[in-house]
C-alpha cells in the first residue's frame, strides 16, 4: 500500500472467533485489509463466512480477540468504551444488514437522525437525499409501516446523511431490485467522489462489486 | 447529541401512550395508597400532640388524687394556694348529650399559665365573659360546626390550633356542665415557685405528684393501630411497585433494539444510562405528584371513619380534616422517586452489563429462565426460614410484622415456581397437540406474567388473611357481646342522694340491681379501671371466664381474689395467685381472667363490698338492672316520670350493643377498603402485563394461526389462560391467607391490643374471592384477547416478513 496517503482503515491480523455452546469458532483468523480515503471496496463471501463480522469490528462494535484495526489514525483495540461511541458517532457510517431503524421515529426523524446525533444535519441535503432514495413521500410514516426495500432505503439515507468519513455497508442493496440498487450506489459512489469517504460494501451481487475500484473476497477467516 | 438521543428515547412513550399510561397509573397508585396511609397517621399523630399541649400539661407536674380517691375538692386547693403553692385546678370530663360527646376542661383564667390560654381570650373583657355564667366555651372549628344546636352548652368560640373534640371552659362553668361542683380532677404545679413552701404530705396528704402528661399516652395506645394501618399501606405499596417494575422492565426491553442501534450510532453507554435514569426519575415524579394529590382524596375520605375508630376504640380524638404537611408530600414524593428506582435500577443494570451486540428480541424478557427461577426458589427458601424464626423468637409487634412480611414475600417469590411445576404437569398429561402446545405456551409466558400474578397473590392472601381475622373477631364479638352484656337496663344517677332514691325505688321493680361503680388508677404500670361487682348469679351465668375456678365468684364476694381482664393478664405476664396491687396499696390475688374486647385498658374486678371498702368515696352513680326485657319501655317512662331522668341517663341493652358494633364495624371499614383497593390495584397489574404482552406475543401466536387456528379460537385460548393461571394462583393464595389470618390473630393482635382470637375459617368467602379473583383476571385478559381476534391478518403476516 502507498505509504504517503493517509489510511482510512487498516485492519492486521485480525482474528475473532465466537463461542458457540462448548465449542469455539473462528470465524476470521488474520485477515488484512487497508483503505484509503475516497477508494472503494467490494467485501463478498459465501453466507456466514464472516463478512458482517468484519464490518462491526472496523466500526467498533465489537473487539477482535487479537490484531489490530485503526479508524482514520486511531487504533480500535485499546480504546474506551467512549472512544468507539466518538467514533461511531463522527467518523464512521454503518448501514446494517437489519436496518435498525429506530421503529418509534417517523422515515423523516429516521434519516435526519445520526446527523444530528453528530451535529452535522444539513436539512437541504437530507431532503436531496430523501428525494434521490425515493423517499420524499414516505417521510410521515414509521419503519413498520415500509417494505423491507423502502426501510433499507431510509437506513442507507440515514448513513449518507451524516457524510461520514468511512462507510461501512452490509448488504445495502440486498433488499432492492436491480434498478433501484444501481441508482442507490450510484448516490455512494457520488457521495464518495464528492466528500473523499472511503467506502467498504458486502454485496453478493459481482455486477455491483464490479463498479467498485477494488474486491477483496472472504473466505475460510483469510481475505483474498 | 444528548437532546437528539433523548427524544429518540422518548419517542416511543408517544407511539405507546398506553404503557405510559399504565406505568404513571400504577406508580401514583401505588404513591396514593402510601401517602394517604401516611396523611392518616400524620393526622392523628398531630392531634395527640395537641391534646397533650393543652394547658402545658406536657410540660408540668401535677397532683392528683391520691389512693383511688376520683377527685380533690375544691377546698384542698384553697389550702395550697394559702400556703403558698402555686397551683392552678383543672377539671375535666366528658360531657354527652343525645348522641354528642366532647371533653370538657374547666381551668382557672386567673392562675392557669398565661401562654397556655387560647390566644382568643387575651382581647379586652374576655375574661368577664368567660367566668359569668353562661360563660365561653372555646374549641377547633370543626368541634364548633359538630355541636352546632346542642342544648346545654355555652357559647361556643372556634379557636384555631386546638385539639377537636375539646371544649375549653371556666372551671366554675365546667363543675356546673359535668355536675361536678366542688370537684377538681388535678392541680397542676405553675414552674415559679416560692422558696419556702410547706411539705405536701402535710397540707394534702390525700395528694400524689406527678410527672408531666407524656404526650405518648395515647400515642402508645394507638400505636399498634396505626402500625397495622402502615402496614397495609406499605403492602399496597407493594402490590403497586409490581405494576411499575413490569411497566418499567417491559418499556426497557422493547427499545432494546433502539438501545443497540443508538449505541451502534455512537451514544456513549454512560448518555444512554444516564438518559434513561434520568427518565425514570422524570416520569417517578410525575406519577409521584398525581399519587400525592390521589393519596391525598383517600385520607380526606377515610379520615371520618378512622377518627371514629380512634375515638371508639381508644378515646383518642383526632380531627376529622386533613392539613398538608410538606413533610408528608415530600415523603410521598420520596416514596415514588424510591419505588422507581427499584423497579427500574434492575433494567438500567441489565443494560449496562449487556454487550453491544447482544439479540435485541425481547422475548428474551419472556423467555423462562430457568436460572431466574432456582434464584427466586432459593429467596423464597430463605425468607420462609426467617418467618419460622421470626415466629419462634420474635416477640411483639415488631417480631409480628417481620413474620407477616416474610410470609407474604417468600410465598410471593415461591409462586413462578409453584406454577411452573403444576404447568409441567399438566403438559405431561396433555393429549393432542394443541392441548401440548396450549400447556408449554402458558409455562413459557410465565416469566411475563409473574410479577403480575405475585402481585394478585399477595393481594388475594391479604384479603383471605384480613378477612378471616375480621370475621373470626366479629363472630367472637358479638357472642361475647351477648354474654357480657346480661343486663337489660343500665341506669345513673345525677348525684348520690339521687342514686339512693333510685335504688330504693327500682329494687322492688326489677329482678336484681347491680351496682357499676369504679375507681380509676394505675395497676401494673398502666392505666386501669377497678370495678366492684355483686354476689349474683348473673356473673357465673355469663360473664365469659378465660382462666379461673369455678368458685371465682364467692372468692370475690368474700373479698379474697381479683379478676382481671386479658389485657392486663398478658401484658403484665400475670398466673393465677400472683397479688394484685390495687391502687392506693392494697392488693388481692388474681383468680381469674375474663376476655374484654375492644377496650385498651387493663381492668380489675373485685367484690363489691371489697370495692366499698378500698375506696369509701367510690362513684356509686350507676347500676346495671336485669328485668324482663318486656318492662324495659315502660320502666324507662317510668324514671323519666318519677325522677325526671335525663334520657341521656338510661341506655337498654340493645343500644350499648349496637354501639359497640359500629365502633367495631367502622373500625374495619378501613381495612376493608384498603384491601378493595389493593386488589383493583393488583387486577390492574394483570391488565397491563396481559396487555403489553399480548403485543410481544404476535411471534409465538402467528405460526399457529398459520397453520389453522383462527384467530377468534386463538382469543378464546388466551382468556382461557388468564383465567387459569388466576385460578391456579387463588389455590396457592388459600394456606397463604390462612397462615396470614393466624399469624394476626395469633401474634400481632395479642401484640397490638392484648387479646388473642380464635381463628374461624369460611370457605364461602373464599369461593366469593376466587369469583373476584377470576372476573378480575377475565377483565384484565378481555381487552387483550378482543384485540386478538380482531387483528388484521396483515398483521399477523408482518411476523413472517419481519423475520429475515
Ligand atoms: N453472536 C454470535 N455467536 C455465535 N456465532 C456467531 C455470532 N455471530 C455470528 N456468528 C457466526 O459467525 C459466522 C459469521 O457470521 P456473519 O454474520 O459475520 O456472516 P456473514 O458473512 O455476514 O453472513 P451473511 O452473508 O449470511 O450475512 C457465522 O457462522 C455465524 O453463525
Ligand atoms: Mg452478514
Amino acid at each position: 500500500m502507498e505509504q504517503g496517503r493517509a489510511m482510512l482503515l487498516k485492519v492486521e491480523q485480525v482474528e475473532k472467533s465466537y463461542q458457540s455452546g462448548a465449542a469455539r469458532v473462528a470465524v476470521l483468523r488474520g485477515i488484512d485489509l487497508a483503505l484509503a480515503a475516497g477508494e472503494t471496496v467490494a467485501l463478498t463471501g459465501e453466507s456466514g463466512s464472516g463478512k458482517s463480522t468484519c464490518l462491526h469490528l472496523c466500526a467498533g462494535l465489537d473487539r477482535a480477540d487479537a490484531g489490530r484495526i485503526a479508524v482514520a489514525g486511531q487504533d480500535l483495540s485499546g480504546a474506551s468504551d467512549a472512544t468507539l461511541a466518538r467514533l461511531r458517532r463522527d467518523t464512521v457510517g454503518l448501514v446494517f444488514q437489519q436496518f435498525n431503524l429506530i421503529p418509534s421515529l417517523t422515515v423523516a426523524a429516521n434519516l435526519a437522525f445520526q446527523a444530528r446525533l453528530s451535529g452535522r444535519h444539513d436539512a437541504d441535503w437530507a431532503a436531496r437525499l430523501a428525494d434521490r432514495l425515493g423517499l420524499s413521500a414516505l417521510l410521515d410514516r414509521y419503519p413498520e409501516q415500509l417494505s423491507g426495500g423502502q426501510q433499507q432505503r431510509v437506513a442507507i439515507g440515514r448513513t449518507l446523511a451524516a457524510r461520514p468519513a468511512l462507510i461501512l455497508a452490509d448488504e445495502p442493496t440486498g433488499n432492492l431490485d436491480e434498478a433501484t440498487g444501481d441508482s442507490v450506489l450510484d448516490l455512494m459512489l457520488e457521495l464518495v467522489a464528492e466528500t473523499g469517504a472511503g467506502l467498504l460494501m458486502v454485496t453478493h451481487s459481482t455486477r455491483l462489486a464490479a463498479r467498485l475500484n477494488r474486491q477483496v473476497h472472504l473466505r475460510g477467516g483469510r481475505l483474498a | 447529541m444528548w437532546r437528539v438521543a433523548l427524544s429518540a428515547l422518548l419517542s416511543h412513550w408517544r407511539r405507546h401512550p398506553l404503557q405510559l399510561a399504565t406505568l404513571l397509573l400504577g406508580l401514583a397508585l401505588a404513591t396514593a395508597l402510601w401517602s394517604g396511609v401516611q396523611a392518616i397517621n400524620a393526622e392523628a399523630r398531630a392531634s395527640y400532640a395537641r391534646a397533650a399541649q393543652v394547658l402545658d400539661q406536657d410540660r408540668l407536674d401535677s397532683l392528683v388524687p391520691a389512693r383511688g380517691l376520683t377527685h380533690i375538692g375544691q377546698d384542698v386547693f384553697v389550702t395550697l394556694r394559702r400556703a403558698g403553692w402555686q397551683v392552678t385546678p383543672v377539671l375535666e370530663g366528658q360531657w354527652s348529650r343525645a348522641g354528642n360527646s366532647v371533653l370538657v376542661y374547666g381551668l382557672d383564667p386567673f392562675t392557669a399559665p398565661a401562654g397556655s390560654l387560647p390566644d382568643a381570650m387575651q382581647g379586652e373583657g374576655r375574661i368577664a365573659d368567660f367566668i359569668a355564667p353562661p360563660g365561653l366555651a372555646y374549641a377547633a372549628p370543626q368541634t364548633v360546626e359538630a355541636l352546632q344546636g346542642v342544648a346545654g352548652l355555652p357559647p361556643l368560640v372556634a379557636t384555631r390550633g386546638m385539639a377537636p373534640g375539646m371544649l375549653f371552659t371556666d372551671i366554675g362553668i365546667a363543675q356546673t356542665l359535668l355536675r361536678a361542683e366542688g370537684r377538681i380532677s388535678r392541680l397542676l404545679i405553675l414552674p415559679d415557685q416560692p422558696l419556702t413552701r410547706p411539705a405536701l404530705t402535710d397540707i394534702a396528704p390525700a395528694l400524689e405528684r406527678r410527672a408531666p402528661l407524656q404526650q405518648a399516652d395515647t400515642a402508645q395506645l394507638t400505636g399498634s393501630f396505626h402500625l397495622n394501618l402502615t402496614a397495609f399501606g406499605f403492602l399496597s405499596f407493594a402490590v403497586g411497585l409490581f405494576i411499575v417494575h413490569s411497566a418499567i422492565g417491559l418499556a426497557f426491553e422493547q427499545r432494546r433494539a433502539m438501545f443497540r442501534t443508538l449505541r451502534a450510532l455512537g451514544v456513549p453507554l454512560r448518555v444512554l444510562v444516564g438518559l434513561l435514569a434520568a427518565e425514570v426519575m422524570l416520569l417517578a415524579l410525575a406519577a409521584g405528584l398525581v399519587g400525592v394529590a390521589l393519596g391525598y382524596a383517600i385520607a380526606a375520605a377515610l379520615l371520618p371513619d378512622v377518627a371514629a375508630t380512634l375515638r371508639g376504640l381508644y378515646g383518642a380524638s383526632v380531627s376529622g380534616s386533613l392539613a398538608l404537611r410538606p413533610a408528608w408530600w415530600l415523603g410521598g414524593l420520596a416514596m415514588a422517586l424510591a419505588g422507581a428506582g427499584v423497579a427500574g435500577g434492575q433494567s438500567l443494570w441489565r443494560l449496562w452489563s449487556l454487550p453491544l451486540l447482544a439479540p435485541a428480541q425481547p422475548t428474551a424478557w419472556a423467555r423462562a429462565s430457568a436460572r431466574a427461577l432456582r434464584w427466586q426458589g432459593a429467596a423464597a427458601g430463605a425468607l420462609a426460614v426467617i418467618a419460622v424464626l421470626a415466629g419462634v423468637y420474635g416477640s411483639g409487634i415488631v417480631g409480628g410484622f417481620l413474620l407477616l412480611g416474610a410470609l407474604l414475600i417468600s410465598a410471593a417469590l415461591a409462586l413462578p415456581g409453584l406454577l411452573a411445576l403444576m404447568l409441567g404437569g399438566a403438559a405431561r398429561l396433555a393429549r393432542g397437540p394443541l392441548a401440548q402446545w396450549f400447556w408449554a405456551d402458558t409455562r413459557q409466558q410465565l416469566p411475563g406474567l409473574s410479577l403480575a400474578l405475585m402481585a394478585l397473590l399477595l393481594a388475594l392472601s391479604a384479603n383471605i388473611g384480613v378477612g378471616t381475622m375480621v370475621s373470626s373477631f366479629r363472630l367472637t364479638f358479638t357472642a361475647w357481646l351477648d354474654q357480657r352484656l346480661p343486663s337489660e337496663l343500665y341506669v345513673t344517677a345525677r348525684d348520690m342522694a339521687e342514686a339512693q332514691r333510685l335504688h330504693a325505688w327500682l329494687e322492688p321493680r326489677s329482678d336484681a340491681l347491680l351496682p357499676i361503680w369504679k375507681v380509676e388508677g394505675t395497676v401494673l404500670g398502666g392505666p386501669a379501671e377497678v370495678y366492684g361487682v355483686a354476689d349474683h348469679r348473673t356473673y357465673p351465668d355469663n360473664w365469659p371466664l378465660i382462666v379461673g375456678r369455678d368458685d371465682v365468684w364467692q372468692t370475690l364476694a368474700r373479698g379474697q381474689g381479683a379478676i382481671v381482664n386479658e389485657q392486663l393478664w398478658r401484658r403484665a405476664g400475670l398466673s393465677l395467685g400472683d397479688a394484685i396491687p390495687l391502687p392506693g396499696g392494697a392488693a388481692r390475688p388474681l383468680v381469674g381472667v375474663y376476655a374484654d374486647y375492644g377496650n385498651p385498658k387493663g381492668q380489675v374486678i373485685i367484690g363489691v363490698d371489697d370495692l366499698t371498702g378500698l375506696y369509701p368515696d367510690v362513684d356509686r352513680r350507676r347500676y346495671a338492672i336485669r328485668t324482663d326485657p318486656a318492662q324495659v319501655p315502660g320502666l324507662k317512662t317510668a324514671l323519666v316520670d318519677e325522677f325526671g331522668l335525663p334520657a341521656d341517663n338510661m341506655i337498654d341493652q340493645g343500644r350499648v350493643k349496637e354501639i359497640s358494633l359500629m365502633v367495631f364495624e367502622r373500625t374495619f371499614l378501613v381495612t376493608g377498603a384498603l384491601n378493595v383497593l389493593t386488589m383493583g390495584v393488583a387486577g390492574f397489574a394483570m391488565f397491563t402485563s396481559l396487555l403489553t404482552l399480548s403485543t410481544m406475543r404476535l411471534p409465538q401466536l402467528a405460526p399457529v394461526w398459520a397453520l389453522g387456528l383462527t384467530r377468534a379460537r386463538l382469543a378464546r385460548l388466551e382468556l382461557g389462560r388468564a383465567l387459569l393461571l388466576a385460578a391456579l394462583t387463588m389455590i396457592v393464595a388459600v394456606p397463604v391467607g390462612l397462615l396470614l389470618a393466624w399469624v394476626l390473630l395469633a401474634v400481632v393482635n395479642v401484640a397490638a391490643f392484648g387479646w388473642k382470637l380464635p381463628m374461624h375459617v369460611f370457605p364461602t368467602d373464599w369461593l366469593w374471592l376466587g369469583v373476584l379473583a377470576l372476573a378480575a383476571a377475565g377483565l384484565a385478559a378481555a381487552w387483550p384477547a378482543w384485540r386478538l381476534a380482531r387483528l388484521s391478518p396483515t398483521a399477523l403476516l408482518k411476523v413472517f416478513a419481519d423475520e429475515r
